[in-house]
Parts: C-alpha cells; sequence; structure tokens
C-alpha cells in the first residue's frame, strides 16, 4: 500500500481547471440580466443581488485539472481496507459482501429524487418499499410489525427498551426497573438499558458458554423489566434453554428483548418470535448486506410481537422514515435471493465458522469446543513464544500482524469472558479458497509466534501507519485543532 | 505472576483492602491491573458518598474495556485520592500504592467475608 495523505488544496494550482466553457454561456441568466451582457463575474453579480448576499472575500476553492481530482480520490480510496478490497472476519460485524445491486437500486433518480418533506401521496413507492420490507421482515423473525425510526443497532436497542417500558408503565406496572443481561452481551446491551434509565442485572454463563438457568432464576420477581439477550450470542453458541428462559421470563411478568446483531446463521431456518422473545431489533448494514463500518450509515428497524404491538408507535427516536437508503438496499437483497436462498446464508456461513474454527484449533486455545453458528473465539495462542524473559505475543499481536499479510483483523478483547479473546466471523460470502488462505496466514503467524514473538510485538511491518498509541490517545485525547 | 501483598485484605472482584483503625484503604490488585492494560479513566464517586458491599462505586477505563469497581465494604467515602485523575497510569505503575477510595466502614464485620492473601492468589492466576 502506497502512503498518501494529501488534502486536495494541497494539489491546487491557480488557473488550473478541469472545464471549459464560453464565458457568456457561463451564467445565462445572469448573462442576461447584467446590462453589459459580459461574463457574470463578482461584479456582474454585483448588480443583479444585494450587497448583504455577496461574498466579501473570494471563494477558496481548488485549482485542479481532471485528472488531478481522479488521481487523488483513486489514491485516496486505496488508502482503505473494505469487504470490496478484502477479508474482513470482524466478529458480531457481520461483514458480507454488499451486492452491486442494492447500490443500483438505491441510486435510482425514482428514490434519491425523493425529498422527506414531499406529501404522503406523491412517494406510494417508498411507502411500498418500507411496507414490503416490514412484511418479509415479520416474516424472517416471527414479529408482527417493525418500526424503521432507529438509525442502528444501539439505537434499536434503545427503542426497544423504551417500548418494554411502555408496555410495562401503560399496566401501572411500575416497579419493573431492572433488566437482566447475560455476562456474555454486546456491551450496548447494558449500554443502552442505562441509557433507558433502567438498572442492569447480570446473569452468569455456564462453563458451556450458555446462559445458566440456574443462575437466572433467583434474579427473576416483580422489579424485573425483562432480559436482553443474543442468539446465538458473543461466543457464537446458540442458547439452546432459550424455550425454558422465555416461560421462566414472562411467568415473572418479564419481556424477552433480542438483540439481532448475531441473527445472519438463523435466516429463514429459526424466529426470535418462536423463541418467544417480544421486541427486537436487526442490524440491516449486518445482516441485510448494506455497508458499513465507516462506510455507509445503518438501520436497526425495531420488530415487536402481540404484547408489544399496541405501543409501536410511541417512540419518536428519529425524524421521518429513518435511513431509507439502507432499508432500500436491505429489501433489494431480501428479494434477490428469495425466500429459498435467505436459507442459504446461515448454513454456509455456518460452515466457514466451523471450518475455520477445527482447522486453527492446534494453534489456538479453543475454550468452547463444541459446534459453533456463524462466529467462535479463541483465547489467543497456544504457544505465544514467550520464554525466560521474554513477552509472549498477545491476540493484539496476532491481530496486527493479520494486518502485513492483507487481511483485517478479527474483533479482539470481545467477548470480556476470555482475556485474549478473537472472535472470527466469516460471512457465507467467503469461498474456500479464501478460508483457506486465511487459515494458512493464522497458521503462519502461530509459527512466527512460537518462533520469535518479536516479530508480531514489532507488526504491523508492511501498513502506512504502524501501532497507533491508544493509551496515549485515550489518556490525552486532543478533541480540537 | 502478579504481586500479593500479605497484609492486605482482597474480594473475588479483585479489589484490595487496607484496613486502618475504622477507615478501609481501597484499590485495585495487581493482577487485575494486568489484566486491565493500560489503565486510561478512573471514574470514583465524590467524598461524602455512600458505598456498599457488592455494589460498585466507579469504573476502570483502559484501552482494552471498563470494568466496574465494586466496594469490598460498606460505609461513607472519606477520600478520594483526587491524583489518579491527571495519572491513571499511577495504577498499572503501583497499584498498591494507588489507592483508589477511603471508606468510614460501617459494618467492620463485613471484613471477614473477604479473602486472605494466600485465599486471593487461589483466584489471581
Amino acid at each position: 500500500m502506497r502512503y498518501y495523505d494529501k488534502l486536495i488544496f494541497e494539489l491546487s494550482h491557480p488557473g488550473r481547471t478541469g472545464y471549459s466553457l464560453p464565458a457568456s454561456r457561463q451564467y445565462p441568466f445572469f448573462a442576461e440580466k447584467c446590462s453589459s451582457g459580459a461574463a457574470a463575474d463578482s461584479a456582474g453579480f454585483a448588480t443583479v443581488l444585494p450587497n448583504n448576499l455577496l461574498r466579501g472575500t473570494a471563494l477558496d476553492l481548488p485549482e485542479v485539472s481532471e485528472v488531478d481530482v481522479a488521481r487523488h480520490y483513486t489514491n485516496l480510496s486505496q488508502m482503505n481496507f473494505g469487504v470490496d478490497t478484502g477479508f474482513y472476519p470482524l466478529g458480531s460485524c457481520t461483514m458480507k459482501y454488499n451486492p452491486k445491486i442494492n447500490e443500483e437500486i438505491a441510486n435510482h433518480p425514482l428514490f434519491t429524487g425523493l425529498h422527506p418533506l414531499q406529501p404522503a401521496e406523491t412517494v406510494k413507492g417508498a411507502q411500498e418499499v418500507i411496507d414490503g420490507l416490514d412484511k418479509a421482515l415479520a416474516a424472517i423473525t416471527g414479529m408482527k410489525h417493525f418500526t424503521f425510526l432507529p438509525c442502528a443497532g444501539a439505537h434499536g436497542e434503545l427503542t426497544g427498551l423504551m417500548l418494554m417500558r411502555e408496555y410495562h408503565m401503560a399496566r401501572g406496572d411500575a416497579a419493573r426497573t431492572k433488566v437482566i443481561v447475560p455476562d456474555s452481551a454486546h456491551g450496548t446491551n447494558p449500554a443502552s438499558a442505562a441509557v433507558c434509565g433502567l438498572e442492569i442485572v447480570e446473569v452468569k454463563s455456564g462453563a458451556d458458554g450458555l446462559v445458566d438457568v440456574e443462575s437466572l432464576k433467583p434474579l427473576l420477581g416483580p422489579d424485573i423489566a425483562g432480559i436482553m439477550m443474543t442468539n446465538p450470542n458473543t461466543l457464537g453458541l446458540f442458547e439452546r434453554q432459550i424455550g425454558e428462559i422465555a416461560k421462566l421470563v414472562h411467568e415473572c411478568g418479564g419481556l424477552l428483548y433480542y438483540d439481532g446483531a448475531n441473527m445472519n446463521p438463523l435466516l429463514g431456518k429459526v424466529r426470535p418470535g418462536d423463541m418467544g422473545f417480544d421486541i427486537m431489533h436487526l442490524n440491516l448494514h449486518k445482516t441485510f448486506s448494506t455497508p458499513h463500518g465507516g462506510g455507509g450509515p445503518g438501520s436497526g428497524p425495531v420488530g415487536v410481537g402481540e404484547r408489544v404491538l399496541p405501543y409501536l408507535d410511541v417512540p419518536r427516536t428519529s425524524g421521518f422514515h429513518g435511513n431509507f437508503g439502507v432499508m432500500l438496499r436491505a429489501y433489494a437483497y431480501i428479494l434477490m435471493l428469495g425466500k429459498q436462498n435467505v436459507k442459504m446464508a446461515g448454513p454456509l456461513a455456518v460452515l466457514g465458522a466451523n471450518y475455520i474454527k477445527e482447522s486453527l484449533k492446534d494453534c489456538y486455545k479453543l475454550p468452547i469446543p463444541t459446534v459453533c453458528k456463524h462466529e467462535f473465539v479463541f483465547d489467543g495462542l497456544i504457544d505465544d513464544g514467550a520464554r525466560e524473559g521474554k513477552a509472549g505475543a498477545t491476540t493484539l499481536d496476532v491481530a496486527k500482524r493479520l494486518l502485513d499479510y492483507g487481511f483485517h483483523a478479527p474483533t479482539i478483547y470481545f467477548p470480556l469472558l476470555f482475556h485474549q479473546a478473537i472472535m472470527i466471523e466469516p460471512t457465507e460470502t467467503e469461498s474456500l479458497e479464501t478460508l483457506d488462505e486465511f487459515i494458512a496466514v493464522m497458521r503462519k503467524i502461530a509459527a512466527e509466534a512460537a518462533e520469535d514473538p518479536d516479530i508480531l510485538h514489532g507488526a504491523p511491518h508492511n501498513t502506512p501507519i504502524g501501532r497507533p498509541d491508544e493509551t496515549a490517545a485515550a489518556r490525552n485525547p486532543i478533541l480540537k485543532a | 505472576m502478579s504481586k500479593i501483598i500479605d497484609e492486605l485484605l482482597y474480594s473475588e472482584s479483585h479489589e484490595w483492602v487496607k484496613v486502618d483503625g475504622n477507615i478501609a484503604i481501597i484499590g485495585v490488585s495487581d493482577f487485575a491491573q494486568e489484566e486491565m492494560g493500560d489503565i486510561t479513566y478512573v471514574d470514583v464517586p465524590a467524598e461524602g458518598d455512600s458505598v456498599t458491599k457488592g455494589e460498585d462505586f466507579g469504573a476502570l477505563e483502559s484501552v482494552k474495556a471498563s470494568s466496574e469497581l465494586y466496594s469490598p465494604v460498606s460505609g461513607e467515602v472519606v477520600a478520594v485520592n483526587e491524583e489518579l485523575e491527571d495519572k491513571p497510569e499511577l495504577i498499572n505503575e503501583d497499584p498498591y500504592g494507588a489507592w483508589i477510595i477511603k471508606v468510614e466502614m460501617s459494618d467492620k464485620a463485613e471484613l471477614e467475608g473477604l479473602l486472605s492473601a494466600a485465599a486471593y492468589g487461589e483466584i489471581a492466576k
């Protein structure tokens, strides 16, 4: 990767342009109005615009040729890494390929020309897309209806918890102020509950990595608003006791919230509604293939079952209809796959994850050696190369070394249950060749660590930027230029 | 191998307690700071706040994670180590020197539920 960090202003050269137009035709309206009929320079503008609308200084725009512009943005784009450039096994983020037809449809002028303040009767087509997506998602999840206002996953969690609170308040059940969250949960779960003014109660996982029903029972009572769960959980394991958990939580008067971040392996196979969940969010940008992770905005629609349906319209957590462009892409993805093929995403994602797990478990510690769903967690290297007086290679070192070999790093140090966690999610997108290449590199890195961990300590060696000092950045953040 | 000081008491959530009369001086163990990595921020209560045994009284943030601090005793916060506000790294450099809060205990019998250095050594590895 060639380092490139110029601003387009640094390329500017006085008088250089990327266009050539006859002077009198640049601004036909002004040319006509100007008495002289001359070019509409600033003096020309002054004859038709009042003084208070005129700039006092010249506009500072870069003066560049077309080739300058083309090279500048191409070079900048090459400083980026995304699913279009390589394998991106970021656990819990479902970095699947985003089919280009999504973009083609979302960029259609009939959609891009819409304005959010247009009268409703003039946007029937857009409304049909929202209704169609609502129906498709309801069929996939077993929920009744969705609201599309939330702009991403955590926003959806907050909206969902507001619905949960609304449900209890409407029943005069104001004492339900606690939310149960498993210790394996995404960090956003307790954070959203706290923002919603709810108290968080943690439930422990058992040795098998699943929520321990016996630990859950004593927590349930008249102060419990509900439980938030991810299924499969962040270890990539299906919570097999979910039926029993749903029964217990409902019996105590609480609701079940489903964090949809890990919905991908269940598409068309298992429905949160059938598992007993009352409220859920989906991450359209993950499961339904739209650009994310710095590449685009998200969308976190919230679906509800029968119990919560009467309150669905209550929380207005964003303006207009949410991120419509993301919804459009997700709908295109669902329609392109169709009912039959949607069912193939999960099994292929699960196959890929298990293939990587089994191929690497002799080099990396596998704390829970069972069949996983779409992702799994290693707990660092088996031989980290630590010797007398020499520090071993950590998970961070492995992740940094992967960059040298052209792969995006997996999610690291999460979930917190394992101190050297590496969470790998390949998604259904990747070919056997890509998976084999990744496995070979991970094995090579393990061998390097065993032989000389300093190779990993110094990584990445081949990227434009090495290791930013995260500690200094966090301790002394510079928030203003 | 992380350091454990014999004269201190410990909680299962990796806080240490030094008892000075009716005052409990509280910090986090060497094991805890090693597991957290470089500490970047220490969230502490204010003087006069009350703390309850087993409940969180603040949090440590590191590059890796944020972790709650659980009070090993109940009582009133009588002092807060203000130095940690600007220098959270003191916890990494000297975890047993960098105390976090001092608590005037409301029930000294709670100390009996804490771990000895030997018992804590079994957990912190």
